[in-house]
């Protein structure tokens, strides 16, 4: 079973809402991004969703867009990626999910891109510019690989895009909480919880929230109504904080900051 | 979530002719929609509305009458006799856009998207600019209707076209600064779409080329063709034939589009697209996006693009602001590969060339952008009979590239 079905599933029995902190690759560097991703592990996140930087990130917002730019000017190629999540996975059996843009799917060749992430480990995919009738052959690819695409749901979908959305997606469902890009946003949306009780009406599948969310009080709201709760920018803009400085500050300093999150999104505290 | 207001259906079998774009917005394997979700029931929207008002008779003729009154239209075809005498070869004939209200082509694109956003209710306008010809011209219209309106344009672009810049700040428009990657026109479309993913619900995003998502390649398009369908009208009128032969700069491919599409069923007549060459052939130093690139998705669409092994989008240059882009419509892709339109470039220094030269012979400045298609026919014609004519889209007028070809020339105004 794949490591995306089998987390939801132990959750679902032990009746938890799923942390999702989205980090991205190689922003300050690539060894940073692995121990981050294995320290999130370690203070209770439960999937990871792993942006590759790329150049014109339409549904980014500016903090999220920094962090891909000062990867890129880092150098980080797909290659170095998949690399490393080759090496977590020596350790780890986190499920993880790439953020990635269809401009480098397309260039790398849908069908071998996804045969090689899988290989390496990658578990599935949003694909933020490829919406559902674009996506069809991808996914049937996909199939092929045990790869989950994971589709998105926002909150100007009319009701037949949803029907098709939540028959075609795999693994969850990705719910945009805003009319808008990623970054933090003050208040989330009144109309969050009648929307994901729609979906949720329509489908078994999990459904996960983000883009917005920004504060440990927000995610806790958000856990209340959701299968997972996302976080990104938030977080991106805690690591620049410490991006100067020494690397085991910045996981130390990052990770605590994230384990409020958790904690709140669970519904601990 | 937002209830549905037409059936889909019915949109589909208007569509259903065989033509280019199919129903989904592909160009043979270019073009398609690589958008976010959110974005996604606007442009249905936006479809389905355009291919309403596309049928709907009042709705031409409003755009008919502003085209006629307010634009200028028709545009002359005008013959450049001291052009072909210099080059000695074919009669050369410029298709004057450069004549039109605001200087340039873009206009019969913005007041046709203006019309249609009003029919749909959206109060505000939002639009990306190069060489601030599509803002300006996004601008007028949105004054004329008194629609708020915002232009996002790169900081690089806001230096070398302020004329351009404070003449969008006269009419209304607020101008939003593009600071991120190469703050070009690549970056200024990046941030339009992303204020627009935010403000979909009450905005009309005005592309300004034939790139971007479907329907905007085609929508762009179609307002274009007037280009075309005039000057096939006027050059059968002044020679009782057809053309040999049509060349015309290819930024996004607006002006190039709208002078082609009406021909391209006359195999006989070659279409030529000219691109910008910059100052060399590697990466970096050029926009030839159809020369020299490779298929790849950017803005919406997949198109020809530059781009490198990664699918990162790859610096470009060219001293035409309004070719300074590393995309190209998904139609002229369809075109090159099916081997109707031929591709070319020219470099800077060419276009400033063609510049000086059409100012000197015929009185006229050409934008920069037009000085490309210029730069070539004065490379190409002298290698055709006299008896044949070549019509040369003149796309916009050089006023607002004055400062930066002085500039270049080492004089400052
Ligand atoms: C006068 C003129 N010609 C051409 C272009 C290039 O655009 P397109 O290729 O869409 O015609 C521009 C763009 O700003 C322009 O201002």
């Amino acid at each position: 079973m794949n490591r995306i079905d089998k987390k939801f599933q132990q959750l679902k029995e032990r009746g938890e809402t799923a942390f999702i902190p989205f980090i991205t690759a190689g922003d300050p560097s690539i060894e940073i991004t692995k121990s981050l991703i294995l320290d999130f592990e370690n203070r209770g996140a439960d999937l990871i969703e792993l942006g590759f930087p790329f150049s014109d990130p339409i549904a980014d917002g500016p903090v999220i867009q920094s962090s891909y730019f000062r990867a890129l000017e880092g150098g980080v190629k797909t290659d170095d990626i998949l690399e490393m999540v080759k090496g977590i996975r020596k350790t780890s059996e986190i499920p993880i999910v790439c953020m990635i843009s269809h401009s480098i799917l397309y260039k790398h060749g849908c069908g071998k891109f996804l045969e090689r992430a899988a290989d390496a480990g990658i578990d599935g995919a949003t694909i933020p510019d490829l919406p559902i009738e674009e996506a069809e052959s991808i996914i049937a690819i996909a199939n092929q690989v045990g790869f989950k695409v994971v589709c998105f749901i926002a909150p100007t979908t009319t009701d037949s895009r949803m029907k098709i959305i939540v028959e075609k997606s795999q693994g969850f469902l990705y719910y945009i909480s805003v009319v808008g890009i990623t970054g933090e946003r003050n208040t989330l949306s009144d109309d969050l919880a009648v929307n994901i009780k729609k979906i949720k009406s329509r489908t078994d599948l999990p459904v996960a929230l983000g883009f917005g969310i920004s504060t440990p009080e927000q995610a806790r709201v958000a856990g209340q109504i959701a299968d997972g709760v996302i976080v990104g920018s938030a977080i991106m803009r805690e690591i620049d904080k410490y991006a100067e400085g020494e690397g085991k500050l910045l996981v130390d300093s990052v990770g605590r900051f994230l384990g409020e999150f958790i904690e709140s999104s669970k519904g601990r505290i | 979530m937002e209830a549905e207001t037409k059936n889909i259906t019915e949109q589909q079998e208007m569509q259903c002719d065989g033509t280019i774009p199919d129903k989904s917005g592909h160009f043979g394997k270019f073009g398609g929609k690589f958008i976010p979700e959110t974005l996604m029931p606007a442009l249905e929207q936006l479809e389905r509305e355009y291919l309403l008002a596309k049928n709907d008779t009042k709705f031409n003729e409003e755009l008919q009458y502003y085209l006629r009154e307010y634009v200028g239209r028709p545009s002359p075809l005008y013959l450049a006799k001291r052009l072909t005498k210099k080059l000695n070869g074919p009669k050369i004939y410029l298709k004057r856009e450069d004549l039109n209200h605001t200087g340039a082509h873009k206009i019969n694109n913005t007041m046709g998207q203006v019309l249609l956003a009003m029919r749909m209710g959206k109060k505000r306008i939002i639009a990306e600019t190069g060489a601030g010809q599509h803002g300006v011209a996004t601008a007028t219209a949105a004054a004329m209707f008194g629609l708020k309106c915002d232009v996002y344009m790169g900081e690089e672009d806001m230096r070398r076209q302020s004329l351009n810049l404070f003449k969008m700040k006269l009419l209304g428009t607020n101008v939003i600064p593009v600071k991120t990657g190469s703050k070009t026109l690549k970056d200024a479309t990046n941030e339009a779409l992303r204020d627009w993913m935010s403000s979909v619900r009450e905005t009309h995003y005005i592309i300004g080329s034939v790139v971007g998502p479907h329907p905007y390649p085609m929508m762009v398009r179609d307002f274009q063709t007037i280009i075309g369908r005039e000057t096939k009208e006027q050059i059968l009128t002044l020679e009782n034939r057809l053309p040999d032969c049509i060349i015309a700069c290819v930024g996004g491919g607006s002006n190039a589009i709208g002078i082609f599409y009406p021909f391209i069923e006359n195999e006989e007549v070659k279409l030529i697209g000219v691109e910008a060459g910059g100052v060399g052939y590697d990466v970096g130093q050029h926009a030839a996006s159809l020369s020299k690139g490779e298929r790849g998705i950017l803005h919406g669409s997949l198109s020809y693009v530059l781009q490198d092994s990664d699918g990162q989008t790859s610096k470009v240059h060219s001293i035409s602001a309004g070719l300074d882009y590393p995309g190209v419509g998904p139609e002229h892709s369809y075109l090159k590969d099916e081997k109707r339109a031929e591709y070319v470039s020219v470099t800077d220094d060419e276009a400033v060339e063609a510049f000086n030269l059409c100012a000197r012979l015929e009185g006229i400045i050409p934008a920069l952008e037009a000085s490309h298609a210029i730069a070539y026919t004065i490379k190409f014609a002298p290698s055709l009979d006299k008896n044949k004519i070549i019509v040369v889209n003149l796309s916009g007028s050089g006023d607002k590239d004055s400062s930066e070809v002085a500039r270049k020339m080492g004089m400052s105004l």
